[in-house]
């Protein structure tokens, strides 16, 4: 699957349109920054609740294609200034990480 | 090759451009992903470092055929106990950088994890040195 098929649940709305034919082979949660760099692997959606703009370091630099930013919070506009230049796309979603986790999981099989 | 970076006293959140630009280089390069990977994480760590424990500073990355070397200076107050602050999950961070998900404590250890060799030399009052090594063969 690719980042375009998360949005086939409509609990995720798009606020960056990146690469969005990448494809997504997995997924990663977490807040805590060195964690996910040193954890997420390449092609995983990440779920966060960080929304500032070193989440797109962590991205790009991990080769995450996908941030859903989870539980209302919205991304910062250096963060979506940012992803646009790195071409990574940014989901925001009203529920909590664990159940939009959960939603990937059931739907997606991730 | 050479290749300099500047990391300005800025926001946290800006922190990691001199990780993003030079992992573009490696990737130009043809550095293997593997090996990408491990510089990416550990460079990272290290210019996190020079934003909230120290003032900015300098990173110097040398290509080399059998190893890259990269040096990363900063000017700050140097680290008082290395062997605590290698340790997992030791901080000093700030509650401020802390809400925004820095100051896990992993950096070091994250370092010399990824790294082949870390050397950290430091100076109270004057600043550190951290120079990394990653094997290409
Ligand atoms: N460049 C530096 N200058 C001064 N102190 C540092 C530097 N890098 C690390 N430290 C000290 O070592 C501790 C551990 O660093 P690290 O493992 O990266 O964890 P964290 O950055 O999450 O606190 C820091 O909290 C800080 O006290
Ligand atoms: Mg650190």
């Amino acid at each position: 699957m690719n980042v375009r098929d998360l949005l086939k649940l409509e609990d995720l709305k798009v606020a960056v349109e990146g690469d969005m034919d990448q494809e997504v082979t997995g997924g990663y949660m977490g807040d805590l920054l060195s964690v996910v760099m040193g954890n997420a692997e390449e092609g995983e959606a990440w779920i966060t609740i960080q929304s500032h703009v070193n989440i797109i370091a962590v991205a790009s630099l991990r080769g995450v294609p996908v941030i859903i930013i989870a539980h209302g919070f919205e991304p910062d506009e250096d963060t979506i200034e940012t992803a646009k230049d790195e071409e990574i796309t940014i989901m925001t979603t009203e529920l909590p990480p664990f159940q939009i986790a959960k939603k990937l999981i059931t739907e997606f099989g991730l | 090759m050479t290749f300099n970076y500047v990391v300005d006293p800025e926001a946290p959140e800006r922190a990691g451009r001199a990780s993003t630009r030079f992992k573009g280089v490696l990737k130009e390069l043809g550095v293997s992903p593997k090996v990408i990977r491990a510089i990416s994480i550990a460079m990272y760590e290290g210019e996190i470092n020079m934003v909230i424990h120290a003032k900015g500073g300098t990173i110097r990355c040398d290509v080399d055929p059998d190893k890259i070397t990269v040096v990363m200076a900063d000017v700050g107050p140097g680290i008082p106990d290395i062997e605590q602050a290698m340790k997992a999950g030791w901080s000093t961070a700030s509650p401020e950088a802390r809400e925004l998900g820095f100051g896990a404590g992993m950096g070091l250890p994250n370092m010399k994890k990824w790294s082949d060799k870390l050397l950290v030399e430091t100076e109270l009052g004057v600043g550190t040195t951290l120079t990394m090594e990653f094997n290409l063969t």
